[in-house]
C-alpha cells in the first residue's frame, strides 16, 4: 500500500480513493436498502422505494415477532451455527494440532484425507448421506444438520489451522516441556492462545455459509419447528409476498448476527489474514 | 549443584548416527562449554541431556542417579533456548512462574521465587510487560529468570547469546559468568563462538561430526590441542598449518622437510613415525615472527595487511600457494604486495602426525 499511495493529494491516491469509495457504496447500498425498507409500509416501498422511511416504525418487526415463525427459525439457526462452529473449532484444532506438531506414521495420509474433503462437493453425496442420516434417526433433527456442517467444514478448518500451527516455533513446545507441562496442557495453554486469529478466521469463514445455507435444511428438515432462517424465510415469501416490509424485516434480522460477529471480530480477522506477511 | 555423567551416548535420526558414543563427566559447580562448528552435534547432545530427544543407546547419570528414562521436567534441569522461547501471550511474571504453576507450588512460594529471581536479574520493574515489549537483552534475562525460579541442579544454555548484538553479547557474557558464581550450580553451555567458550568455560568440550575431540580447561586446549582439528578450531585467527614429510629417522630424532622448503629436526620419545610419513606443523599467528632466524624460515607475499595500531595482522601467500597469517603485537610496517620472510621457533609449535593426532616432541 505504501508504494501505491505516495502522498495524500496526488492523482493516483485520488483515483484509488474514488475507486474504493465506489466499491464500498456498491457493496453497502443493497444492505442499506434492505434495512431501510424494513421500516417502511408496503405502500411506501412502492411509491418511494429510494427515499428514507417517513417514520421508523417497528410494525414490520412486531408482525415478525408475533405472527410468524421467524423467532423460532432464528433460534434454530443460532443453535445450528453456534454448535457447528464450536464443535468444528474444537475438533478441527485438535486434528490440525496433531497433524502439524507430531510426526507419526500415516500423518501424510490423514492430511491428504482431510485435503480431499476440500475437493469433493458434499452435495454430490446427498443421497447416501440422506440414507445414512435416516438410519441414524437424524433426519428432521437439528443434530443431523450440526453433524453435516461440522463434517463439511472440517477440511477447510484443518487446512487453515495446520498452516498457522506449523508456523509456531517448536522451541515454545520444548520450553513448556522443560517446564513440566503435559502435551495437552502445552496445546491448550501455550499453543492455542497463539492461534486465536486463525480460529476467528476459521470460525467466520465457516459460520457464514452455515448460517446462510439453504440446501441441507431443505433436504433434511420437514417440520416447521426445526426449520432454519434461510429455509424459513422462503416459506414466508409465499405467505407474505404481498407484504414486502415484513419480508425485508425478516431478511434484516437474518443478516444481522453475521454482520455483528464480523464487525466485532474484524480486527482479529484481518490480523489473522495478514499474519506472517510481515515479520 | 550436581555432577553429570554421560556413558556411551549415541543418537541416530532415521538410521543416520549423529552422536557416536559420547563419554563425558561434569563436576559439581562446573561451567562446561560445548563448542564446535555447525552440525557437529553439540545442540543434539544438549537436547539428549535435557530429555527433549531420546537416546538411541547409552546412559546418563545426574548425581549418580540414572535419568535418561525420565521426562524432561523430572530431570532437575532448566534450559535457556537460543530464541528465548518466551510465551508471547504471557507477561514476564507469568512466563517466569509457569513452571512453578505446573508443578502446583503454592501462590506464596511462586511469588517469593519469582521476585527473588527478578531481583537478581533486575527484572522487577518489567514483571507486567509482555515479551514483545522487551529488548533482546531483557528477553534473554527473562529466559534465564524462568530457568532460575525452578531452582535446577543443572542449567543448560543453547547458544543463548547468538541473537544479541556484539556489544550486548559481551555484557551478557560477563553477567552469565557472574550468575554462575552467584548461583553455584552446574552449567552447560552450547556455542559455536570460541571466544565465548574461552572466556566463560571452566572446561571446554570440542566436538566435531558427532564425536568429542577433546575435553579440558580453555588454556590446556589452546596450549596442547589433542589433534589438528582442535588446534585449528581454538584460537583466533586460526592456527597456520604447514604440510611436510619425515625425511630422516635416527633413534628418537626425526628430520622433517616442509613443502615450502623449511627443514627442521626434533626429538620425540614416544612416536612411531617412519620415514615418508606425512606430518603437519601448526604455528599460531602470534608465534610466526617477521624476519629470519628461529628453527625455520619461510617466505611469503603479503596479500592483505590490517594495521590496528596495537596489533597488526599480515595475510601472506607462500610461493607454493600456502596461506598464512601473522599476528604481530604493535605496529609492523609491511605493505600489501611486499615480500617478507617469517620464521618460527619449534618450542611454540605443534606437530600432528599422519592420523592428525598431536605428537609430543622437543625442538
Amino acid at each position: 500500500m505504501a508504494n501505491v499511495i505516495k502522498k495524500p493529494g496526488d492523482l493516483g491516491s485520488w483515483l484509488m480513493h474514488i475507486f474504493l469509495g465506489a466499491n464500498a457504496v456498491i457493496m453497502l447500498y443493497p444492505i442499506l436498502m434492505m434495512a431501510l425498507s424494513s421500516f417502511k409500509t408496503n405502500k411506501e416501498i412502492f411509491t418511494s422505494p429510494f427515499s428514507l422511511p417517513r417514520s421508523f416504525s417497528l410494525d414490520n418487526f412486531a408482525v415478525i415477532w408475533s405472527q410468524t415463525n421467524v423467532p423460532r427459525y432464528f433460534i434454530n439457526s443460532t443453535i445450528v451455527t453456534g454448535l457447528s462452529v464450536l464443535v468444528l473449532l474444537v475438533v478441527g484444532t485438535m486434528a490440525a494440532y496433531a497433524l502439524s506438531r507430531y510426526k507419526f506414521k500415516g500423518n501424510i495420509m490423514i492430511s491428504l484425507f482431510f485435503l480431499s474433503g476440500l475437493m469433493l462437493p458434499l452435495r454430490l453425496a446427498i443421497i447416501p448421506l440422506f440414507i445414512q442420516l435416516k438410519a441414524l434417526g437424524l433426519v428432521d433433527n437439528l443434530l443431523g444438520l450440526i453433524c453435516i456442517y461440522t463434517a463439511m467444514s472440517l477440511p477447510a478448518t484443518v487446512f487453515i489451522m495446520t498452516g498457522f500451527l506449523r508456523s509456531l516455533p517448536s522451541e515454545l513446545e520444548d520450553s513448556a516441556r522443560m517446564d513440566g507441562a503435559s502435551e495437552f496442557r502445552i496445546m491448550v495453554e501455550i499453543m492455542v492462545p497463539l492461534i486465536t486469529p486463525a480460529m476467528v478466521i476459521a470460525g467466520i469463514y465457516n459460520a457464514v455459509p452455515i448460517w446462510n445455507d439453504f440446501f441441507f435444511p431443505l433436504i433434511f428438515i420437514q417440520s416447521p419447528e426445526w426449520k432454519t432462517l434461510a429455509q424459513g424465510l422462503t416459506a414466508f415469501f409465499g405467505e407474505y409476498s404481498v407484504n414486502y416490509g415484513v419480508l425485508y424485516a425478516g431478511l434484516t434480522l437474518a443478516a444481522l448476527p453475521i454482520m455483528l460477529v464480523f464487525i466485532v471480530q474484524s480486527r482479529r480477522f484481518i490480523a489473522g489474514m495478514t499474519a506472517g506477511a510481515i515479520k | 549443584m550436581a555432577t553429570i555423567e554421560l556413558r556411551d551416548v549415541t543418537k541416530d535420526f532415521g538410521g543416520v548416527q549423529v552422536i557416536h558414543g559420547a563419554n563425558l563427566s561434569v563436576q559439581d559447580n562446573e561451567f562446561v562449554v560445548f563448542v564446535g562448528p555447525s552440525g557437529c552435534g553439540k545442540s543434539t547432545l544438549l537436547r539428549l541431556l535435557s530429555g527433549l530427544e531420546e537416546l538411541s543407546s547409552g546412559e546418563i547419570y545426574i548425581d549418580g542417579e540414572r535419568i535418561d528414562h525420565l521426562p524432561p521436567a523430572r530431570r532437575g534441569l532448566a534450559m535457556v533456548f537460543q530464541s528465548y522461547a518466551l510465551y508471547p501471550h504471557m507477561n514476564v511474571l507469568q512466563n517466569m512462574s509457569y513452571a512453578l504453576k505446573v508443578a502446583k507450588k503454592s501462590k506464596q512460594e511462586i511469588e517469593e521465587k519469582v521476585h527473588a529471581a527478578a531481583e537478581i536479574l533486575q527484572l522487577t520493574e518489567l514483571l507486567d510487560r509482555k515479551p514483545k515489549a522487551l529488548s533482546g537483552g531483557q528477553r534473554q534475562r527473562v529466559a534465564i529468570g524462568r530457568a532460575i525460579v525452578r531452582d535446577p541442579s543443572v542449567f543448560l544454555f543453547d547458544e543463548p547469546l547468538s541473537n544479541l548484538d556484539a556489544k550486548l553479547r559481551v555484557q551478557m557474557r560477563l553477567e552469565l559468568t557472574n550468575l554462575h558464581k552467584q548461583l553455584q550450580s552446574t552449567m552447560i553451555y552450547v556455542t559455536h563462538d570460541q571466544v565465548e567458550a574461552m572466556t566463560m568455560a571452566d572446561k571446554i568440550v570440542v566436538m566435531r561430526a558427532g564425536n568429542i575431540e577433546q575435553v579440558g580447561p580453555p588454556l590446556e586446549l589452546f596450549n596442547k590441542p589433542a589433534n589438528k582439528f582442535v588446534a585449528g578450531f581454538i584460537g583466533s585467527p586460526a592456527m597456520n598449518f604447514f604440510h611436510g614429510q619425515v625425511v630422516g629417522v635416527n633413534n628418537a630424532t626425526y628430520e622433517v622437510k616442509l613443502e615450502n622448503g623449511a627443514q627442521f629436526t626434533f626429538t620425540a620419545q614416544n612416536s612411531n613415525l617412519a620415514e615418508g610419513d606425512e606430518v603437519d606443523l601448526g604455528v599460531r599467528p602470534e608465534d610466526l615472527q617477521p624476519g629470519t632466524g628461529g628453527h625455520g624460515t619461510m617466505a611469503g607475499t603479503a596479500t592483505a595487511v590490517e594495521r590496528l595500531g596495537a596489533q597488526t595482522y599480515v595475510y601472506l601467500r607462500s610461493p607454493i600457494e600456502e596461506s598464512m597469517i601473522i599476528h604481530h603485537a604493535g605496529d609492523l610496517d609491511v605493505q600489501s604486495g611486499e615480500q617478507i620472510d617469517v620464521s618460527f621457533d619449534l618450542k611454540s609449535c605443534h606437530l600432528f602426525g599422519p592420523d592428525e593426532q598431536r605428537i609430543e616432541f622437543e625442538g
